[in-house]
């Protein structure tokens, strides 16, 4: 249940906690949504977003508590700080959304993404790969005398670093899950 | 907790949530609950020409009593003439319910007959829409659509339901007992910012309401209220096109409407204001003008239900979030235990101020010649009929703006409007669904004949209900908003913007079994509306208007509030590039 403890004080439904500043600098928010998961909800929340001209960055969906069928959408935007509160208030309004969240301003919070990255190559290649790979804890999950695929995860930015690296050593393909998000501490 | 089949179900929930009446068009998706209506008297079915029609009837319905609409189709392309009613009816904010029927659930996906993926298609133009899969489910998802569209900003809702779910048996449950989800937005607004807002009320020198279409759908409450403040503060009040009657224009404190073609005096007050005060208005581009000049020097309060609303296109000081009617109640009681103060000195100033506005007699104009000018139907109208019980639709165009500007509206709910979509076609079966609500009363449907032309099928509605509506037609042959955007903004090139074969307008209504009226003499107006009003039956009222008038006072696109024409001579070159990408 772990996964449903997000802060208290969400930003759906309410208009006091609204940032009003109308600047045209670009700011990346990571937002999190509980949703309740019945059919449609997921085309809601990406039809909102096409529908209004905003980005997505990065879009995570799982279902979180089997009981209650709710799920929880991680949506990594960008936008001024007049469309991130936009963003906040049209999807705070669909239905089917119980809570939005924006961790980028609701105090520290802790991002992660997992990757798949397949590598081939031979020899000395090989090898570095393999020393790199270790020295970014990413795991060997698949391997043949060709080829690794391995596994990591961490921040986006970490895991970019690691792909530009395997670049060079024969990088083949990449899988990534996009962010899951969660605010630090027990509250 | 009865057993019953899902089209049982169907009729059932629409009369425990108190339907009195649908409007709905058969077809092979729906005829089990068509079967249902027919064993029944408790619910009226009007039968429209056109599944379009069906919704804005139920629009009409719903904006003149201010209980939620519904209509009835079949699916595939009754579902998808739907669409635009529904997308009218969320940019308005009508409560609305569309019931309409899908093919059988084991046959979704395999493109059948008449199969169309409606929630998919709906899904960015209703509220919230469903795709009812089991029986069991069908009466908390009727019951849950009721709720969704009728609370919080109100808006439609459509209900898919597949033909075999119609046939099935299930469980029906009663509203009281059903799941509705967890839908429940608050309607009390923050008393500390409530507090704020009356404390900015005290002081100002300079205040205007600027109020909109949530006064009117929160209920005839929020309409006593504002009233009740106006009348207490001395305020002056103006209203957007979608908050026509929420203050009576007799009223002493009323400026008339705001916005493109609004009044004189109510865009200056907006422009030259030092405290904006709008209470369930959305600042639409039609209201607004040219955004970084709009009113420069206001504080502005921002009430409404919808969060979304807030701040999305100006900025506001005091961000009230609630219903209207729930926060002027406390606002108002909240000035009152303050001392009902106001800034005495500064309103007198104020007020002299906006009396000058006044002298400018933005309206005016002289009927002359032997041809009715359409300001002069309009204005004839107003005094023939406004001690009546009356009802009001519009099309949308230049008709719909002199409505707007020449009658006067002393009540919420009998103006009925398309004012977000801008829908051409609206007025006609609006005014059905006004005539079924109110059978006693008097429905006008001023219109334009382009516009009226796109729903003029709904004559064999109007005539087979026995429905006297009146289709009051500003006939100048031309799309008349379309030709005045051509000549101030592309060279005087009239592309497409005229008809060159239009019907017979008093044939037709005879082709129908209705009443056709023709006018071309200003001598005769009074009394051929005198013999529509008199006639107890449908009316078709083709009044021959000047070809080339243009709607006047006008705020011209790329234009602030202070920039506005007031008449031909205002025109020459107004409007720059970046104004003409605009609409």
């Amino acid at each position: 249940m772990s996964a449903l403890r997000i802060k208290k004080g969400s930003t759906s439904h309410s208009a006091y906690n609204l940032r009003p500043t109308f600047s045209d600098v670009q700011e990346r928010h990571t937002l999190a949504l509980l949703v309740e998961n019945e059919a449609g909800v997921l085309a809601r929340v990406i039809g909102l977003f096409s529908g209004r001209g905003y980005n997505i960055e990065s879009l995570t969906v799982a279902e979180v508590d089997h009981d209650n069928a709710l799920s929880r959408i991680t949506v990594v935007t960008v936008g001024t700080p007049q469309v991130i509160e936009q963003i906040k208030a049209q999807l705070g309004r669909i239905v089917p959304v119980r809570d939005v969240h924006d961790l980028t301003v609701e105090g520290p919070a802790v991002e992660r993404e997992l990757a798949l990255i397949k590598v081939s190559g031979a020899g000395d290649k090989r090898i570095e790969a393999l020393r790199l790979a270790e020295i970014f804890r990413a795991n060997v999950v698949d391997s043949t005398l060709e080829s690794f695929v391995f596994e990591m995860t961490g921040a986006s930015d970490k895991i970019d670093a690691f792909c530009e690296l395997m670049r060079p050593l024969g990088l083949q393909e990449i899988a990534r899950t996009g962010v899951a998000a969660m605010s630090r501490g027990s509250a | 907790m009865a057993n019953m089949t899902g089209a049982q179900m169907v009729v059932k929930a629409l009369k425990d949530q108190g339907v009195e009446v649908i409007f709905g068009y058969p077809g092979g998706a729906v005829l089990p609950i068509y079967d249902e209506i027919f064993q029944q008297n408790d619910i009226r079915h009007i039968l429209v020409r056109h599944e379009q029609a069906a919704v804005h009837a139920a629009e009409g319905y719903a904006r003149s009593t201010g209980k939620p609409g519904v209509a009835l189709v079949t699916s595939g392309p009754g579902a998808t003439n739907a669409v635009t009613g529904l997308t009218d009816a969320l940019m308005d904010s009508i409560p609305i319910v569309v019931l309409s029927g899908q093919v059988p659930t084991f046959m979704i996906g395999s493109d059948a007959f008449q199969e169309a993926d409606t929630v998919g298609i709906t899904r960015p133009c209703t509220k919230h829409n469903w795709l009812v899969k089991e029986t069991d489910a069908l009466a908390d998802t009727l019951h849950e659509a009721f709720h969704v569209c009728t609370n919080g900003r109100p808006g439609p809702v459509l209900v898919d339901i597949p033909k075999d779910v119609q046939f099935a048996s299930g469980t029906y449950k009663a509203p009281g007992k059903a799941d509705i989800g967890h839908y429940q937005p608050r309607l009390k607004g923050d008393p500390e910012a409530i507090e704020q807002m009356v404390a900015l009320m005290e002081t100002a020198e300079r205040p205007v309401f600027y109020t909109g279409g949530g006064v009117i759908n929160s209920g005839p409450a929020a309409s006593q209220l504002l009233r009740e403040f106006v009348a207490e503060t001395g305020f002056p009040i103006t209203s957007t096109l979608m908050g026509l009657g929420c203050y009576p224009a007799s009223g002493e404190a009323w400026l008339g409407m705001l916005g493109m073609h609004g009044l004189y005096e109510a865009n200056m007050a907006m422009h030259g204001c030092d405290l904006m005060i709008n209470i369930g208005a959305r600042f639409d581009d039609r209201i607004t003008g040219r955004l970084d000049a709009f009113s420069p020097e206001s504080k502005k309060i921002h009430v409404d239900i919808d969060p979304s609303s807030i701040n999305k296109v100006v900025k506001a000081d005091v961000p009230i979030l609630g219903d209207v009617a729930h926060v002027l109640e406390d606002a108002l009681r909240i000035w009152k235990s303050r001392g009902r103060k106001t800034n005495k000195e500064g309103l007198q100033k104020w007020w002299a101020q906006i009396e000058q506005w006044k002298q400018v007699e933005c309206l005016k104009f002289k009927q002359e010649g032997a041809v009715i000018k359409p300001q002069y139907a309009v204005q004839r109208l107003e005094e023939l009929t406004k001690g009546m019980d009356r009802y009001i639709s519009t099309e949308v165009g230049q008709h719909q703006m002199w409505a707007a500007q020449y009658l006067g509206f002393e009540d919420p709910n009998r103006w009925m409007t398309s004012g977000g979509l801008g829908t051409m076609g609206y007025g006609f079966p609006a005014s059905v669904g006004i005539q079924v609500a109110h059978p006693d009363a008097l429905v006008v449907n001023v219109a334009g004949e382009a516009s009226w032309l796109m729903n003029m099928q709904e004559m064999g509605t109007a005539v087979q209900y026995r429905l006297p509506v009146k289709q009051f037609i500003l006939n100048n042959e031309r799309l008349g908003m379309v030709r005045q955007w051509q000549e101030l903004l592309h060279g005087e090139r009239y592309s497409h913007s005229w008809s060159d074969a239009l019907p017979d307008f008093v044939k037709l209504a005879e082709a129908f079994g209705a009443k056709g009226i023709i006018c071309s003499d200003p001598n005769d107006l009074d009394d051929a509306i005198m013999e529509m009003i008199k006639h107890d039956g449908p009316v078709i009222f083709d009044c021959l208007v000047t070809k080339h008038e243009n709607c006047f006072p006008m705020i011209p696109s790329g234009k602030a509030h202070n920039e506005m024409l007031l008449g031909e001579a205002d025109t020459q070159g107004v409007i720059d590039a970046k104004g003409s990408v605009l609409v």
